[in-house]
């Protein structure tokens, strides 16, 4: 009995995990948009965002998303609504970008992948300088966007592992 | 072409508005909902400053409990790290404490006369509301360098109040909560203090470079400033107090910018002061004024309690008074019941007596002959108990 409650626990956890890293990583000290070396920093929630929005299996629902993107402008003293849009956008282009591929391909991903987050940061930026006044290092958004991009690929495949085990799991 | 854009179009309409199965809202309701959110933020509207509150006050203790594993890793790697430089580590701050002993001696001098010269020009400024705040959440990001604390308009912290590490200047508080507040760092992009430059004394603008330094703004190429420079805050503007020490000029030669390297590391700030600066003598007549104050509710207070005690005894008195009278009362009351009961008494053995005297003649008259001591009988001398009781008795019966 306690062995198939483990069991359904684990089962949970691992279908709920995009939800538990995207909390994780919004209300985390740690933060991978910043980290103390000088040209070196990417969003890992860019990525996690994107990828589940690209595969209907992976369970992160658009209500979590926009409550994530809440926490994170509290924590990040960033305006209130500012992150959750920008979450929601990328969510808007992964959706389409599903809805228009019928052979997936992490090639094609990683092209949209990156124009998404160019649009995203440039409205950021935008949003930040224009409308609330906060100065940005223009170049160290650039870093982000660079970094982010390349490690788009790592984290695919990752998650593409993960995401073979829970089908698995699942199927079981 | 047509029907390109006609499968743009679905695809988009799909993307924004249908639902799917997994799903319990509709990208464009959340989009639209957090524009809305946006738009009155940036018109600071209250309602989005009520939320605002309510969820900081939430989201920052959530974001304490999360990081705890983290905090735990890192503050584990700090003790480790330190055991192993511990000892070159005390060597090195030993000897630098010997100089430092010998540099205090000559400085107190010069502090004290420092001070008195600065309050007789009324520049004398002295710590008031100090408190101590632990730092909650240090989440850096490339737009904001700001810590949160665990000290808010509860313990008296209000907007602007300086921040110290020590006696390091950290930085200031730039939005207070009920429990909670936010520290703007002083390497924050946004962050602008005026500062002196020491010992040359050139007068200058820190601002925070968004990374770990602060650079030195607003100053002409042709000021000359040595390397290892002292940066102090001048006081300008009357926010800080002058000379508060921040950090040092770093590396004149191979920076174009000229950048300070702060005292304090801000990555590894545990606990801070929060404190306001106020002037001496205006402290001082705050607290004569204040001292007054309380000497004349002490006063007040004590006429008070005299005044009561009086009251409270006149109403004893009074009290006992009341009482007294009606003990009285109720004496004289008792007094006169008895009266009237004796008298009553006595009334009634009265007319017994006449009663019984009535009821003797009558009875004498008939059986005086049986009772009445003669020549020839031994009977009872008229007028005694024994003839009285022969007489009732009928002349038959004696009672002795």
């Amino acid at each position: 009995m306690s062995k198939i409650t483990k069991q359904s626990l684990v089962r949970k956890i691992l279908l709920n995990a995009p939800i538990i890293l995207l909390f994780i990583s919004v209300l985390n000290d740690f933060d991978f948009n910043y980290l103390a070396t000088n040209y070196f920093s990417f969003n890992f929630v860019y990525i996690l965002i994107f990828y589940c929005g690209l595969k209907k299996n992976l369970n992160l629902g658009y209500g979590l998303i926009f409550i994530a993107g809440i926490i994170n402008d509290t924590v990040t003293n960033l305006p209130i609504g500012l992150s959750s849009l920008l979450y929601l956008i990328i969510c808007v282009s992964a959706a389409y970008l599903r809805t228009i591929t019928l052979r997936p391909s992490l090639f094609n991903d990683l092209i949209y992948f990156l124009l998404t987050i160019l649009v995203v940061n440039s409205l950021s930026y935008t949003v930040l300088t224009l409308i609330f006044s906060i100065s940005l290092e223009y170049r160290d958004l650039l870093i982000n966007v660079f970094f982010t991009f390349l490690l788009y690929f790592v984290f695919a495949h990752l998650f593409r592992f993960y995401e073979r085990i829970i089908l698995r799991k699942s199927d079981v | 072409m047509q029907a390109s854009r006609d499968d743009f179009i679905i695809a988009i309409r799909s993307a924004f508005l249908k639902k799917e199965t997994q799903q319990t809202f509709s990208l464009f309701g959340l989009i639209t909902f957090s524009l809305i959110l946006l738009i009155l933020g940036s018109f600071n509207f209250k309602i989005i400053n009520y939320i605002k509150i309510v969820v900081k006050e939430g989201v920052y203790r959530s974001s304490l409990i999360v990081s705890v594993p983290e905090k735990f890793i890192e503050n584990t790697y700090l003790i480790t790290k330190r055991h192993f430089t511990f000892y070159d580590q005390y060597k090195k701050e030993k000897i630098e404490l010997e100089t430092l002993r010998a540099k205090d001696l000559l400085n107190e001098f010069t502090i004290t006369e420092n001070n008195r010269l600065k309050i007789i020009i009324d520049d004398y400024l002295v710590k008031t509301n100090e408190t101590i705040a632990k730092i909650l959440i240090d989440k850096q990001s490339p737009f904001s360098r700001s810590v949160i604390v665990n000290k808010g308009s509860k313990n008296n912290i209000k907007l602007g109040m300086v921040v110290l590490d020590s006696e390091y200047l950290v930085g200031k508080v730039v939005e207070v909560n009920y429990i909670t507040s936010r520290i703007l760092l002083l390497s924050d992009f946004n962050s602008k203090i005026p500062v002196s430059i020491e010992p040359s004394g050139i007068q200058s603008i820190l601002s925070g470079s968004g990374k770990d330094d602060a650079i030195i703004q607003y100053l002409k190429e042709d000021y000359i400033i040595e390397d290892n420079a002292v940066v102090y805050t001048s006081g300008s503007g009357g926010l800080f107090k002058a000379g508060i020490p921040i950090g040092k000029i770093k590396n004149l030669d191979l920076d174009e910018e000229r950048s300070v390297k702060f005292f304090s590391d801000f990555s590894q700030l545990r606990f801070v002061k929060i404190l306001s600066y106020e002037e001496a003598k205006k402290k001082a007549k705050e607290k004569i004024k204040l001292e007054a104050q309380k000497q004349s509710k002490i006063k007040t207070e004590k006429l008070k309690k005299t005044k009561e005690d009086a009251e409270l005894r006149a109403q004893k008195i009074k009290k006992l008074e009341a009482e007294y009278e009606i003990k009285l009362k109720a004496e004289e009351e008792s007094r006169l019941k008895a009266e009237e009961v004796s008298r009553l008494k006595a009334e009634e053995n009265l007319a017994l007596n006449i009663e019984k005297q009535k009821i003797f003649k009558d009875l004498e008259l008939k059986y005086s002959p049986n009772c009445k001591k003669t020549f020839f009988n031994k009977l009872y001398k008229v007028g005694t108990s024994e003839y009285k009781n022969c007489i009732l008795n009928k002349g038959t019966k004696i009672v002795r």
